[in-house]
């Protein structure tokens, strides 16, 4: 079993739960051996293509190292059963993709109200519907953040290689069990098929946040009662409290109430606990945004993109920053706004027609041109599409009060008869 | 534990010494009272039952969680002092079954009722049987929704009336230890909450086995089933119950469909023995360790 490391909570990988070495494997391999790293005990889900090679290889390799991957009989089951499993004790996820993450978002609230840590691993794929089951979509990013009913927050991040498909899983595991809350692995195809080097480092590299189990007078023990954080201590099923875990709104013992106060005092919290601490779980990779007169904002499969679209921009001579957002959810708000008042326009390419382009808007209060290049999914951007719309954000003159809309070479030959957009 | 005591307890205990207490309070979440059941409604019975038998069958109550989903009877894990869980509306099976994976030692009770079980849970409940695991299900059958007001449910007799069946129910009902005998469930009883020591005695019978059993209790909703099909109150319903059961146990499960005020079979119709998916699992593990050495 592994030790507590200095200087801080967090406790070494476990050697028999991690396949140190070096690998080709996909993304979604990749994120199975990320999850048994982590320390997941538990893996409850319903096979969905793009995302059922992570299941494979976690059922795989899950019974040597005593945990198990159950096949759910519905993705409905499949999310019910991983919070109950996070309740008995055990870190769990879950994995899926498109039909499969609408039917899951009931219980995603649910864990979210019950402040249960859990990963969710969507390899997003093209929708509406069944959309196109085999390529990739960016479009789930607001479901991500919005998909069930109510108020509640989430942690959602956007790998962009199989190696960060291992390294953030368990960064996921970790996040949710820091903040105890649903973290969400937003891949996408692309990065759960693309197939690359991925090492493997050896447990005692590995760093895994332990549950934040209540160990105080066992009388004394309130289930809800926040830290100073925000985030209460947790109990298990079977250590003698008698939990009460209701998705009711609850009050700091677990029991129901009504009245108002009670709501905003326990809602507000759950909000709260992931808004006040954003700058501790907000991770960005940031490239020549300091005097760019164009920033590209991206995440997922569209980063890697992108890289090549900001270098043809460079080539022709137009200053480009390059703001990946590793963190999606919580949103860098005040990262956007800052940079708003320092370029003149930002581009964001995503796999969707505009979602976090709209994020980017509202952050940017006016201060920069916000420009869209929208991808219809099934496919990735082309990276001159990319450079094209820098340098239309480049040359655009004064404020645009509305998100601009890039017509890529692909919306153009689509629309050029028949429907047309007009400007 | 701060028990709300009533005026007449306090004086009872002033004049004669004597203190009220109720026989369950160790196993009840007596801050939590009054609860929300209608008079005569038949979920406390199955309660009481339930408690009964976890004291009878021996369990540790700190290794026993229970689990509900939604509706009246979603309530009864508010009610009973154990790991208690209020889930989603059709999930508590999913759910224990994520509980029960999770952590192997512990005793997972699902209690929950007809709508939440069978309609909206009944793809959860098929496949826990088919897959045996460890789990006792009380499933409480009003043939009714009651909570949101006397809908119909998929146990609702056929030409009973229900809020949302206004000329008779159009659909015949399911027959739940049929289901639960075909998907796989090593024990299966059912009784009505007028036989509470019949009942007692299989929820503990059921306790002690390993695998996937269900007891479904038949109650009574005078409020809602009663009311709407004139059949009077909760008095008349059990009255009804003590004049039209069968007890037969070990009948075949295909004979046990319940319709609209004909009798109604009770007893053990199921209680065999086959592996529990955990211990199939462990089974199945222990060869893949041994494949890599």
């Amino acid at each position: 079993m592994g030790g507590k490391s200095k200087g801080s909570d967090k406790v070494k990988a476990n050697p028999k739960e991690v396949l140190t070495g070096v690998y080709y494997i996909d993304g979604d391999v990749a994120s199975g051996f990320g999850a048994l790293a982590a320390g997941c005990r538990f893996i409850g889900g319903y096979p969905i293509t793009p995302s059922t090679e992570a299941a494979e290889a976690f059922a795989k390799v899950a019974p040597k190292a005593g945990a198990v991957f159950i096949q759910m009989e519905d993705e409905l089951g499949s999310m019910a059963a991983v919070v109950g499993a996070a309740w008995s004790g055990v870190k769990s996820m879950t994995i899926t993709s498109g039909p499969g993450y609408s039917l899951m978002q009931e219980n995603i609230g649910f864990g979210a109200m019950l402040e249960t840590p859990f990963v969710l691993l969507n390899i997003q794929r093209g929708g509406p519907s069944t959309g196109v089951p085999t390529k990739t979509g960016q479009a789930d990013m607001m479901q991500s953040r919005w998909g069930a009913h109510g108020d509640y927050e989430v942690i959602a991040i956007s790998p962009d290689s199989p190696q960060e498909m291992f390294d953030y899983t368990i960064k996921a595991f970790n996040l949710a069990e820091k903040y105890r809350c649903p973290v969400m692995i937003m891949s996408d195809e692309c990065v759960g098929h693309m197939t690359e080097k991925v090492v493997i480092p050896p447990a005692d590299e590995i760093e895994i946040e332990p549950r934040r189990l209540y160990t105080g007078p066992p009388d004394q023990y309130v289930p809800f009662k926040p830290d100073e954080d925000l985030v209460p201590k947790m109990a298990r099923a079977g250590d003698g409290y008698n939990l009460y875990i209701s998705g009711l709104v609850h009050d700091e013992r677990g029991y129901p109430v009504e009245p108002s106060a009670f709501k905003a005092q326990y809602v507000r919290r759950l909000v709260d606990k992931i808004r006040r601490n954003k700058d501790k779980i907000i991770e960005l990779k940031e490239e020549g945004t300091d005097d760019a007169d164009v920033i590209v904002v991206s995440y997922g499969i569209s980063s890697r993109v992108a890289v090549k679209g900001i270098e043809i921009a460079r080539e022709r001579g137009i200053k480009v920053g390059n703001l990946r957002l590793v963190t999606v959810w919580p949103f860098p708000d005040e990262k956007i706004a800052a940079l708003a008042t320092k370029a003149k326009a930002f581009v964001v390419p995503e796999i969707n027609y505009g979602q976090i382009a709209f994020e980017v808007a509202r952050c940017s209060h006016g201060h920069a041109n916000v420009v869209l290049v929208p991808h219809g999914g099934a496919g990735v951007h082309i990276p001159d599409d990319i450079a094209d719309a820098i340098e239309y954000a480049f040359k655009a003159e004064g404020k645009i009060e509305r998100v601009i809309e890039f017509k890529t070479r692909l919306e153009r030959t689509v629309f050029e008869e028949g429907y047309t957009l007009k400007e | 534990m701060a028990t709300a005591k009533t005026a007449k307890a306090e004086e009872v205990k002033k004049t004669t010494g004597l203190e009220e207490i109720h026989p369950m309070e160790d196993l009840l979440r007596m801050d939590r009272m009054p609860h929300i059941w209608c008079p005569s409604c038949g979920i406390g019975l199955a309660v009481t039952a339930f408690t009964a038998a976890l004291e009878k069958a021996g369990l540790d109550p700190n290794m026993v969680s229970i689990v509900s989903g939604i509706g009246c009877t979603g309530r009864v894990a508010g009610y009973v002092k154990l790991d208690s869980f209020h889930t989603t509306h059709g999930r508590p099976i999913a759910f224990a079954t994520g509980i029960k994976v999770g952590n192997p030692k512990l005793k997972v009770v699902v209690f929950s009722g007809d709508g939440d079980l069978i309609a909206i849970g009944g793809n959860h409940f098929i496949h826990a049987a088919r897959r045996n695991i460890d789990m006792l299900v009380i499933c409480v059958n009003n043939f009714i929704y009651a909570m949101t007001g006397g809908q119909v449910a998929p146990t609702t007799p056929l030409t009973a009336f229900a809020t949302t069946s206004p000329y008779g129910c159009v659909e015949p009902p399911f027959n739940i230890p049929y289901i639960a005998d075909s998907s796989g469930a090593v024990y299966v009883a059912r009784w009505t909450a007028l036989h509470i020591r019949r009942l007692t005695k299989s929820i503990t019978e059921a306790l002690q086995k390993t695998g996937f059993s269900v007891v479904e209790v038949i109650s009574p909703c005078a409020m809602y089933y009663g009311r709407t099909n004139r059949l009077g109150d909760g008095l008349d319903l059990m009255r009804f119950y003590h004049d039209n059961v069968e007890i037969r146990h070990g009948e075949d499960t295909k004979n046990l469909d319940i319709g609209f005020q004909t009798k109604i079979v009770c007893g053990t119709f199921v209680n065999r023995d086959r592996p529990s998916y955990m211990e199939r699992y462990n089974e199945w593990a222990a060869k893949a360790k041994g494949a890599t050495k």
